[in-house]
């Protein structure tokens, strides 16, 4: 078991380098000039100067590249003197267009996005999990077909137009929820539920709908093994092979996929965030893209590829204690 | 499963689950030797859900090709401003119901500007036609010679190839594919938009096509061409390729409406193409700001850009099912 967790942590390690380094390229390789791209609007000659001087633009390419990742676990100090900017530990870059260090800015709105990504998986998961157990038991019947009809039509419709169509329905029309604003969960907890209530359906929708399909296949598979059938025959109540010998072992790969999927959401669901304006990571993501605040879109996207590599090893390690099949062959 | 970890939710391919069971390559290679193009055919003709996908996928193909010409039969191009369709008290909402439907603009008006939705619209059908098929075929061209290096010579190719495989999908695509793109000059966005989709997405092709080939390399026939002095390369083409057409046609039909969507989900957060060259995502995303007072200005695009990711969708799942029952799984 350590064995097998340890060259988990090695490969996943191995990713988070490749993707930092692939990130770094992009960014400060082939981009015209990172200097002026960071200085954005309102740009001064001297500006640029002193950005290019405090990331040590003026250094090769590896230099630059390896003080950034010595950077991430020492922290580093951009700048000498007085415009000297401190950057601490987990030092995933500093947006001089917010005067900010990125980890601190991530900090600050991920309990936001990680709220979001919570209620919604709680969502997906109910409805796949218990659709996917309806369609697989009821297979051929129209409760299936309408249910596979629904998870087709779910999976189809984009997030953002979802959004416009519930804002419209919901609170214009109507006006079942009050319109969104941001009220922390101590204040009013009724407010604040109901202001996530959009958000959480139109990002759990496509997730239940593949959720569902995952969850149909993989009992269709488990009700033809000898072992349901034995538990027909000694008379258990249908309801209790369904749930106690069919969706059990079914679980597994939808864990698997569980894993990462959320991993990934709670680095900011980028679409879902920004038409429901909650100041999650997601939209700080989409407004540095308006901004071209760079330094902001790279702590991003490197927080994404650690949180899907972690979800990753988290699932393996979930994985070879649920299925010792697993452990075996690792 | 997830192609793109995100929240952009129509970039997910139709997954039946089972697909990723080590059986599952065996049992389709086989099936596809038995499988013919025609009984596929008649199989699909009587479903209703396919035909009316593929009705509607003709329809915005030929819209998207006619496009100019439609243009100047309904007399407006998507560029031109329309003063006299919106009414400049009301902070230019369009005037007239539906968002400004009347006989001279037949989907509306764009609030603000005046500019004919029909023509965006159908200029922008172009655009997310063009690009989603564009990108389909450059990830399937990878996807196919890839997985079919990968399963076909095995050893240090294979150890190569699944290794950018498995690391290009541990990626954080759709956050990386915004940062590329908000750092590259925004020149020539679709071409950009096409690379970068297919970059990220040739894996999930070709993991599929390198299963299949190392279980066909093992067939009789296979044996039987290599010892009748076949080069690899002509075993790879002219052996193993024919008998994954099933597979690569039913796996590109399921990839289009994620690139469909991939494009307008890029162009609404935007960093897809560029204004004013209308896209259907673009679209939406302008609308955001008159959502509460002019539905329609999102409802038209929301609901060209949904059916045509539908029609993709119905059509990609019921090609699987019939292929998967040709091969009587």
């Amino acid at each position: 078991m350590p064995r097998f967790l340890l060259s988990r942590v090695t490969s996943g390690l191995g990713v988070l380098l490749l993707v930092c380094l692939f990130t770094y390229l992009v960014f400060f390789a082939l981009s015209p000039d990172p200097a002026v791209q960071i200085c954005g609007k309102n740009c001064t000659p001297e500006l640029i100067d002193q950005i290019r001087g405090n990331l040590g633009l003026d250094q090769p390419f590896w230099t630059q590249f390896v003080q950034f990742v010595v950077g991430i676990f020492a922290g580093r100090t951009y700048g000498e003197g007085v415009s000297a900017v401190d950057c601490a530990a987990p030092c995933l870059g500093y947006s001089f267009q917010s005067s900010q260090a990125v980890w601190d800015m991530i900090v600050q709105r991920l309990p936001v996005s990680a709220t979001v990504a919570v209620g919604a998986a709680v969502l997906w998961l109910l409805a796949g999990l218990a659709g996917g157990l309806l369609s697989a038991v009821k297979e051929g019947t129209f409760a299936d077909r309408f249910i596979t009809g629904l998870t087709l039509t779910s999976m189809s419709i984009p997030n953002y137009v979802l959004a416009l169509v519930l804002q419209y329905v919901l609170v214009v029309k109507l006006q079942w929820l009050p319109f969104p604003q941001a009220v922390p969960f101590a204040d009013d907890p009724v407010q604040w539920f109901l202001n996530f209530v959009m958000p959480w359906m139109v990002l759990a929708i496509g997730y239940a709908a593949a959720y569902t399909r995952l969850t149909r296949a993989n009992v269709l598979d488990v009700l033809r093994e000898n072992y349901v059938r034995t538990a027909f025959a000694k008379g258990l109540p249908p309801s209790l092979v369904w749930r106690r010998h069919a969706l059990r072992p079914a679980l597994t790969p939808v864990v698997t996929i569980f894993g990462m999927d959320f991993a990934g959401l709670l680095g900011g669901a980028l679409i879902t965030e920004t038409v429901f304006g909650i100041n999650g990571v997601g939209k700080m993501a989409a407004d540095s893209i308006a901004r071209n605040d760079q330094p902001v879109i790279m702590g991003v996207t490197l927080l994404a590829g650690f949180l899907v590599v972690v979800g990753n090893i988290v699932v393996d390690v979930v994985y070879t204690t649920i299925d010792p099949r697993v452990r075996v062959n690792a | 499963m997830t192609s793109f970890p995100t929240d952009l939710t129509t970039a997910q391919p139709v997954e039946a689950g089972t697909d990723d069971t080590p059986e599952a390559p065996a049992a389709a290679a086989a099936g596809a030797l038995r499988s013919g193009a025609g009984g596929t055919w008649q199989a699909l003709r009587h479903d209703v859900g396919a035909m009316l996908g593929l009705g509607y996928i003709v329809l915005v193909t030929l819209v998207a090709i006619l496009a100019p010409v439609l243009t100047s039969i309904s007399g407006w191009t998507p560029y031109e401003f329309d003063q006299t369709a919106i009414d400049p008290n009301l902070g230019g909402m369009p005037i007239g119901p539906w968002g400004g439907v009347s006989a001279e603009h037949w989907f509306g008006v764009e609030p603000g500007s005046g500019r004919d939705i029909f023509a965006r619209i159908v200029y922008g059908a172009r655009v997310s036609m063009s690009i989603a098929l564009s990108a389909t075929l450059l990830t399937t061209v990878l996807g196919v010679s890839l997985g079919l290096m990968a399963g076909y010579f095995g050893g240090r190719v294979d150890l190569v190839i699944s290794r950018v495989m498995d690391f290009l999908m541990a990626f954080p695509a759709l956050i990386f594919m915004i940062a590329v793109l908000s750092a590259l000059p925004a020149g020539n966005r679709s071409a950009l938009l096409v690379v970068v989709i297919s970059v990220f997405g040739w894996p999930y092709l070709a993991r599929i096509v390198r299963g299949q080939t190392m279980s066909l390399a093992q067939r009789e026939f296979v044996e039987a061409a290599r010892a009748a002095g076949a080069s690899g390369t002509r075993i790879v083409f002219r052996e193993i390729l024919p008998n994954l057409r099933s597979t690569i046609i039913v796996m590109s039909t399921l990839a289009v409406p994620g690139y469909i969507g991939t494009e307008a989900g890029l162009s609404f957060l935007g960093v897809g193409v560029v204004p004013p060259a209308p896209s259907w995502g673009q679209m939406i995303s302008a609308s955001v700001k008159w959502y509460a007072v002019d539905p329609a200005y999102f409802v038209v695009p929301g609901v060209c850009l949904f059916l045509l990711v539908l029609s993709f969708t119905v059509l990609g799942d019921r090609l699987r099912a019939v292929v998967d029952a040709q091969e009587g799984r």
